[in-house]
């Protein structure tokens, strides 16, 4: 039909994008320069005037320096373990690397089954869980209240998604009940939960239920946090695996039935599968945000990652150099969103491709 | 097959299941309530509105109105919601301008605007928002105090006691009665002025009158019409004087909040049909022509419900700014519990009130979503 464009090469290419006219030509420039502008005074102040070591520290109070990273040298094992003891290190970071392999897993489609992904998390999940905790495999017992850093903030992330994935789908399958009463009460309690912010849903659990709730049936103030979070994830997921129903067309339920399969069978053998697939793009977008909400949980007293940086430059000597301290928080932070929200790209690209 | 039978035992199991749910519901609240009420017995609270009349006796940092440590809470819980809606409204309104900047910045075909509308969404999208807001507010608080502060034109003043700028020296009944004429005038032009762009001209030019003719009016006799910050001894006088939190927490919302809606306008001009834009160019309109006659009136129907979306996160996301001490709802909220102990009744308002704005808000988008639907599209 059309005729292919003509080749051009690398210069022309260029020379189109950003020198069309006069005008694009200058905007061009001028935000190229502000831009090697910010490049160069980030690379000034971070890494040319930079001290490094925590030895040099006092090299920091001169004039001419830069960033001081001589504060996370000196104390990064607080930020990034809090209050765990510090002999014990060693099994945080093994724990928080059991998550991270989960994770990196789980995006490997030969685990897409549903026996392998739950039995993938559960094996990480019990593994952080045996490691930080200890006191099953006969070592010093640690208990919830002295973890934090960014263990802490691996452990609230996968334990709500863990917990909140299946109770999603048991909620977005009760929202497309037939039992009306079912239905209710299910939309209800989405609806609900997602007018509120998290941080008044995470308050609650903390501060209300306590109030509520029989002293027996408290527990930790960490698993009140965990749940009331799964249950924020549950409520957005299960509008999520709505829309993938919503995707799917209904002879796919008729054909089920014209098989023989009952209804959970049809459900499960040629229902959910798709559903998944038509929601994967989506589910991934929120369990970014999800990692990336886990932060606010400073408000409600846990020793997070955000927790510990303050901790960090918050005593003694330290207290001038917030900023440096701010940077490899946000770094840390930043490199697990942009990795996780990249794969999603990814994954998105290739679902558009599949299509065609 | 199935018999009658059949169907009636069917019947008979989902009505089983449909009472036990009920009941749990049912059980679940009935035994909290009950629990409570032994708990907070326990605890010598009664329960009940009636603390509402009773004074705080704590202050905060931030409030619209008139406010003493003698307030009843029901004042200062007042206090608290305008505070949630006017930094709410207030960063929805700049995140939005920006957002729409970011993503037609993102669409153009410049190579400068695309990489750095770009970096920005991958900077300030990918961190927490919590962590920008307390980092901005760390940056504030350590600039010079007020006789060392950072001045812009000698007209504005930047210091750790937070940043001053010019303004009109109107009574602030007068400002509110501004801003609500101007309102009012936005939602007359939208609905008679006819074409989008006409309507935006008389809003401007309306709002615009309006400060003047009441800056003339209403500026006391012994004051200038516009109040100039200046440094008398150890602190500023005059002027308006924006608090760090305030500031921060503005700053910080609106930079985030609008790199979401970087994003939306992005895809929103993105299934705009390449053709609409080339028809355009040869009908020898111009970049901006075919952007703001063409392309923008066409997107904004994709772009309008995930907007609202975010303007609803937006309005949530202003509860963050407990971790900076900006007195929001939240805070006031959780403050008042640690000082009464009224905790169910504290709750029950926090609530209640964002379920009330989140809905008006909702209402506000379906009511904008039905007036740009294309005539004869989707449903």
């Amino acid at each position: 039909m059309s005729a292919a464009p003509p080749a051009i090469g690398a210069f022309e290419r260029l020379q189109r994008r950003a020198f069309r006219t006069p005008l694009d030509g200058l905007v061009t420039l001028v935000f190229v320069a502000f831009l090697a502008w910010l490049a160069w005074q980030a690379v000034d102040w971070g890494v040319l005037r930079a001290v490094w070591r925590a030895e040099d520290a006092a090299l920091c109070r001169e004039a001419a320096a830069g960033a001081c990273w001589s504060i996370i040298d000196a104390r990064h094992r607080l930020i990034l373990f809090g209050l765990y003891p510090f002999d014990e290190h060693w099994r945080s970071t093994s724990a928080a690397v059991a998550i991270i392999a989960t994770v990196v897993l789980s995006c490997i489609p030969w685990f897409w089954t549903a026996r392998r992904l739950v039995s993938l998390w559960i094996a990480g999940f019990a593994t952080y869980y045996l490691l930080m905790d200890g006191s099953l495999l006969g070592m010093a017992q640690v208990t919830t209240d002295k973890w934090g850093g960014l263990s802490l903030v691996l452990f609230l992330f996968s334990s709500v998604v863990l917990i909140g994935m299946p109770t999603g789908l048991g909620l977005a399958l009760m929202r497309r009940s037939r039992l009306p009463m079912v239905r209710l009460v299910a939309s209800l309690l989405i609806d609900f939960i997602r007018s509120l912010p998290l941080l008044t849903t995470l308050f609650t659990a903390a501060v209300v239920v306590p109030i509520l709730l029989p002293d027996w049936l408290q527990g930790d103030k960490i698993w009140r946090i965990i749940i009331a979070f799964s249950l924020f994830f549950a409520c957005y997921q299960a509008e999520v695996f709505r829309g993938g129903f919503q995707a799917i067309p209904s002879g796919q339920f008729e054909a089920g039935m014209a098989l023989g399969l009952g209804k959970w069978q049809s459900l499960s053998l040629i229902i959910l599968p798709q559903v998944f697939r038509h929601a994967l793009p989506a589910t991934i977008n929120m369990v970014v945000v999800t990692f990336k909400e886990t932060a606010v949980v400073i408000i409600i007293g846990l020793f997070d990652l955000l927790a510990s940086a303050q901790a960090a430059f918050g005593t003694g000597d330290w207290v001038a150099y917030y900023m440096e301290t701010y940077v490899f928080v946000a770094l840390i932070y930043w490199a697990f969103i942009t990795s996780l929200g990249r794969y999603g790209e990814f994954v998105k690209d290739r679902m558009k491709q599949d299509e065609h | 097959m199935l018999g009658w039978r059949d169907f009636h035992r069917m019947r008979a199991r989902e009505i089983a299941i449909q009472v036990g749910l009920v009941l749990l519901v049912l059980f679940i609240v009935i035994g909290s309530v009950r629990s409570a009420q032994v708990n907070l017995a326990a605890l010598g609270i009664t329960s009940g509105y009636s603390f509402l009349d009773r004074a705080t006796g704590w202050s905060y940092s931030f409030s619209l109105l008139e406010r003493s440590i003698d307030d009843p809470y029901a004042r200062t819980l007042l206090i608290g919601f305008l505070n949630t809606i006017f930094v709410g409204s207030t960063s929805i309104a700049l995140a939005t301008i920006l957002g729409f900047a970011i993503g037609t910045m993102r669409d153009s075909r410049n190579l400068g605007l695309q990489v750095i509308s770009s970096i920005y969404i991958q900077i300030f999208r990918n961190i927490p928002l919590i962590l920008q807001v307390v980092f901005l507010y760390a940056l504030l608080i350590h600039f010079p105090g007020p006789r060392q502060a950072h001045s812009i034109a000698d007209a504005i003043f930047m210091s750790n006691r937070g940043i001053m700028v010019p303004v009109l020296s109107m009574p602030l009944g007068v400002v509110a009665g501004v801003v609500l004429g101007s309102v009012l005038l936005g939602i007359g032009s939208a609905r008679h002025a006819g074409s989008a762009r006409r309507a935006l001209a008389v809003w401007l030019a309306g709002t615009a009158a309006l400060f003047v003719a009441a800056a003339f009016l209403f500026t006391p006799e012994s004051q200038n019409m516009v109040s100039y910050p200046e440094l008398k001894g150890l602190r500023f006088v005059g002027g308006l004087s924006l608090s760090v939190e305030l500031v921060a927490m503005i700053v910080g919302v609106v930079l985030y909040g609008a790199a979401y809606i970087g994003e939306v306008v992005r895809g929103g001009l993105a299934e705009v049909p390449k053709g609409l834009r080339e028809a355009g160019e040869s009908l020898g309109l111009g970049t901006f022509a075919v952007w703001w006659t063409i392309r923008m009136p066409m997107a904004l129907r994709s772009i309008i419900p995930p907007l609202g979306n975010q303007w609803i996160f937006i309005m949530k996301a202003t509860t963050v700014g407990v971790a900076i001490g900006f007195s929001d709802l939240f805070y006031i909220v959780s403050t008042s519990i640690t000082q009464s102990g009224q905790t169910l009744e504290l709750i029950a308002i926090l609530m209640g009130a964002f379920l009330l704005v989140n809905f008006a808000l909702a209402q506000a988008v379906n009511w904008l979503n039905a007036r740009l639907a294309l005539k004869g599209y989707g449903a």
